[in-house]
């Protein structure tokens, strides 16, 4: 080969693989991981739900950070229950509709929402505010109540979870936004993030009977992550979790906390929620298997208080 | 020309209400169980009855209408009312327009012997106490069996067919429905239902409604004396029998220019086709033309006994009343695999089961509205007297909290409809824990889906052994709402709902407030 041809064709091909970075999706191929923010967690007090979202996504540079034009976006809330917005029991339908306009605002294609809920799902939807939210927002909300939305997939990292038959939109969205509310829960102590992962798959029983906490962070290694993990702390469920009882069981904490890392997001939740990441034995086993950091002394944290 | 229309009104609304019932039963969104709607049940002669027996207020008259109307103009119900009809009509229809050849109907003699045999076990039957015969003969309640059992699968099928293809698209607004498996016996009941009055009604028009049907016989005896009825002027009748060859109840005899009137189901049809216009409606007191038809000598006697009939069916509003059924005791289950129920447990709002098991017939219009669908017919456990009447499946699904639609839609207030409030605090039955079963005790790992899922707190977590925490219940504030059974992942279960056989109110759970964090300008803790 003449040099001249090498040069003209090193080039193209460089300009190829350069120009394949710009197809959504392609990014996963070269092992790139979302851009690194300036911080590893930013959590924020004291405002709206939809305030706060804001405030948070200044700190990481934008929503742009994490949506891109023309990509597809699943958020995935917790909408587990046949219960008003007020009980605290799913996440807020304020933040949901507010997270979904930003993702629209940063030229998302389309927008999908759906939980594998534990009530009648469409009650749950409609209960929760948050269908009305997804229609008002302009994105879409898609059941996820029968086991042919979900596909079959491998999780090789798993100790007691190998396998796990996953929702498609998981599957075949760009950007993976997960929100959960954070609340008491009676079998993990604290649902969070990791812990809401459990509504995007359709065998929960299997979890429950092969060690519950090893489950939640096995399936926390499967390679479809999410892209950013949002924590709803406006209204906090801090007892008879994750259903609730009645609006006695929940505390205005006006907060939210905002991480790429999943563990970490957790952690700082337990410690807001007036425990210790040691108390939640998902996390601690997550940490451990390398998911995600639970030393938060460690992180880079941006706190605002508003 | 008024008689061409007075048929198409009677084609007109029997296929309304025929539509609305049959969509009561096929609607999985839950958006047409509205007030209008489901009064349209109420017009059903025998859940009308047994609602006005039961709860006695004016709104459930429907079958008082429905007698007026047929001392008037006859068997109005059986033409327009009644979904089994216009089922048959609708075969009919279907059949004269892919049949080949023409079908003409022939005047047949009457069953009557049949025909009154069976409406009298029937009301035997009710004289025993139990509603099980009226539940395999009333038109509506078999249809309504026909429109769950058979209906439902196939919509269902076709749903969840056209929903997949909306999924590949990823559009999403049809969706899958979750696939119940059919209850075998309510379905081949239905089926071979659905099959014979398909054939009867392909061979010979409505036979069904004036041999099996014992609401078609009693309405048959009503219609005998009624003031309006269809006869053959004799005096321009030639006994053409054009009129003869449309009747589905082959009640019209060309020969000696009679009309069964007792027979006739009021479909109408006989009126236009006379080239003479000598099929008409008059009023019984207006003199026949030439000679009064040859008097029936049943008849009188049949007279008679709509009376008794009438009286009796009422007199059986007494045995509902009593508690004549003995539950069958059995020996208390040992706290140990695997789970046996001693009593089924029943919808909320039917307040007891003996109460229940005499008024429910067995409609299934419940089952299909059911958004958990976690009632489902019965096979016997309620024994042979509540075969196929709706029970709370806990395997299946549970309770929705929030949720009183099946009090809503019941046409024989056999579960009443109880205000949400008061819903919530029915103890239906109350969850029974076998920690033998339970993945905390068995594999020392943590488990708790029962107490995520009960909306009371009834089945709360403890501390167990190294932090782990196992499950208890609090009977008192149970509601038997089956979530705990239903999340249970093991089989067999680790905790199940034992049925009350008289429902009770539970507890309202107690409401501790938490303290409020109300500084936000504190610092975060960590």
């Amino acid at each position: 080969m003449k040099r001249r041809e090498f040069i003209c064709k090193g080039a193209g091909a460089a300009a190829l693989a350069g120009a394949s970075l710009t197809i959504p999706g392609y990014s996963k191929l070269w092992g790139m991981n979302v851009p690194l923010a300036p911080y590893d967690l930013v959590a924020v007090k004291g405002g709206e739900p939809d305030v706060m979202f804001a405030k948070a996504m200044e700190a990481l540079g934008g929503i742009g950070t994490f949506v891109k034009k023309g990509q597809t976006v699943l958020v995935k809330p917790n909408i587990g229950w046949d219960v008003v917005p007020e009980r605290a029991g799913n996440t807020n339908p304020v933040l949901v509709k507010f997270v979904i306009q930003q993702c629209f605002q940063a030229g998302a294609k389309q927008v999908y929402v759906f939980d594998n809920t534990c009530d009648k799902w469409d009650r749950a939807y409609a209960n929760s505010g948050i269908e009305q939210a997804v229609k008002d927002a302009g994105g879409k909300i898609a059941p996820g109540n029968t086991e042919n939305y979900y596909q079959e997939v491998q999780i090789p990292d798993g100790k007691k979870l190998k396998n796990a038959k996953v929702h498609e939109l998981v599957l075949q969205s760009d950007v993976f936004i997960n929100m959960p509310v954070l609340k008491s829960h009676s079998s993990a102590n604290l649902t969070i993030c990791m812990k809401n992962l459990m509504g995007v798959v359709w065998d929960r029983g299997y979890w429950h009977r092969n060690d519950l906490n090893q489950c939640i962070a096995d399936y926390c290694t499967y390679t479809k992550k999410p892209t950013l993990n949002v924590v709803d702390a406006y209204r906090v469920m801090m007892k008879n979790g994750p259903r609730g009882v009645s609006e006695a069981d929940v505390s205005l904490m006006k907060s939210l906390i905002v991480s790429t890392d999943m563990v970490a997001a957790d952690a700082a939740a337990a410690k807001l929620f007036g425990t210790t990441p040691e108390d939640v034995p998902y996390i601690g086993i997550a940490d451990s298997m390398g998911i995600g950091k639970m030393q938060l002394d460690k992180l880079n944290i941006n706190r605002i208080i508003l | 020309m008024h008689n061409r229309w007075l048929k198409k009104l009677r084609v007109i609304l029997s296929l309304l209400f025929f539509l609305v019932i049959t969509l009561l039963y096929l609607d999985f969104t839950g958006r047409i169980y509205h007030d209008v709607t489901l009064s349209l049940t109420h017009l059903q002669f025998v859940p009308s009855i047994i609602l006005f027996i039961e709860t006695g207020t004016g709104l459930a008259l429907g079958f008082a209408l429905i007698l007026l109307l047929t001392l008037l103009f006859g068997r109005i119900y059986c033409s327009t009312l009644c979904p089994m009809g216009t089922l048959q009509d609708i075969f009919i229809y279907l059949t004269r327009r892919l049949s080949p050849r023409k079908i003409i109907f022939k005047h047949k003699k009457p069953n009557n012997w049949l025909r009154y045999s069976i409406i009298a076990v029937v009301v035997l039957s009710l004289l025993t106490g139990s509603l099980i015969l009226v539940n395999f003969t009333d038109p509506y309640s078999m249809f309504g069996k026909i429109a769950h059992n058979l209906f439902l699968p196939a919509r269902t099928l076709l749903n969840n067919i056209v929903a997949k293809g909306h999924s590949l698209l990823k559009l999403y607004y049809l969706y899958p429905v979750k696939w119940v498996p059919v209850n075998l016996a309510a379905f081949l009941l239905s089926f071979c239902w659905f099959l014979m009055v398909l054939i009867l009604s392909i061979k010979r028009g409505r036979l069904y409604c004036n041999t099996v049907c014992p609401v078609g016989a009693l309405l048959g005896l009503v219609a005998r004396v009624s003031v309006f009825r269809i006869r053959l002027d004799k005096s321009l009748c030639n006994s053409c029998g054009k009129c003869s060859a449309v009747c589905k109840a082959e009640c019209i005899n060309p020969k000696d220019q009679g009309l069964d009137f007792s027979r006739c189901v009021g479909c109408m049809n006989c009126l236009s086709p006379c080239p003479e216009g000598g099929v008409r409606i008059e009023p019984f007191w207006k003199k026949e033309k030439v000679k009064i038809t040859a008097f029936d000598p049943a008849r009188r006697k049949f007279i008679g006994e709509t009376g008794l009939l009438v009286a009796a069916t009422f007199a059986t509003g007494k045995i509902f009343a009593q508690d004549t059924i003995k539950e069958t005791k059995r020996e208390v289950i040992p706290a140990t695999v695997p789970i046996f129920r001693e009593h089924p447990v029943t919808p909320p709002g039917s307040l007891d089961r003996a109460r229940f098991n005499s008024l429910c017939t067995a409609c299934h219009l419940c089952v299909s509205a059911c958004p958990t669908q976690v009632l489902q017919p019965s096979w016997i456990h309620y024994g042979l007297r509540g075969f196929l009447q709706p029970r709370m499946d806990y395997i299946t699904s549970f309770c929705n909290f929030e949720c009183d639609l099946c009090g809503k839609v019941c046409p024989t207030g056999a579960i009443l409809e109880l205000p949400l409030e008061e819903k919530k605090l029915v103890q239906m039955g109350i969850a029974k824990f076998i920690k033998e079963n339970c993945i905390v005790y068995t594999k020392n790992t943590a488990c708790g889906a029962c107490s995520e899922h009960c909306p009371t707190k009834a089945v709360k977590m403890v501390p167990y052994k190294d932090k782990l925490t196992i499950p208890e219940t609090t009977d008192k504030i149970c509601i038997g709402c089956g979530a705990c059974e239903y999340a249970c992942p093991t089989d067999p279960k680790s905790i199940y709902v034992e049925g009350n056989p008289v429902h009770l109110l539970a507890e309202k759970p107690k409401e501790e407030k938490i303290k409020e964090i109300t500084d936000y300008k504190e610092e975060f803790p960590f």
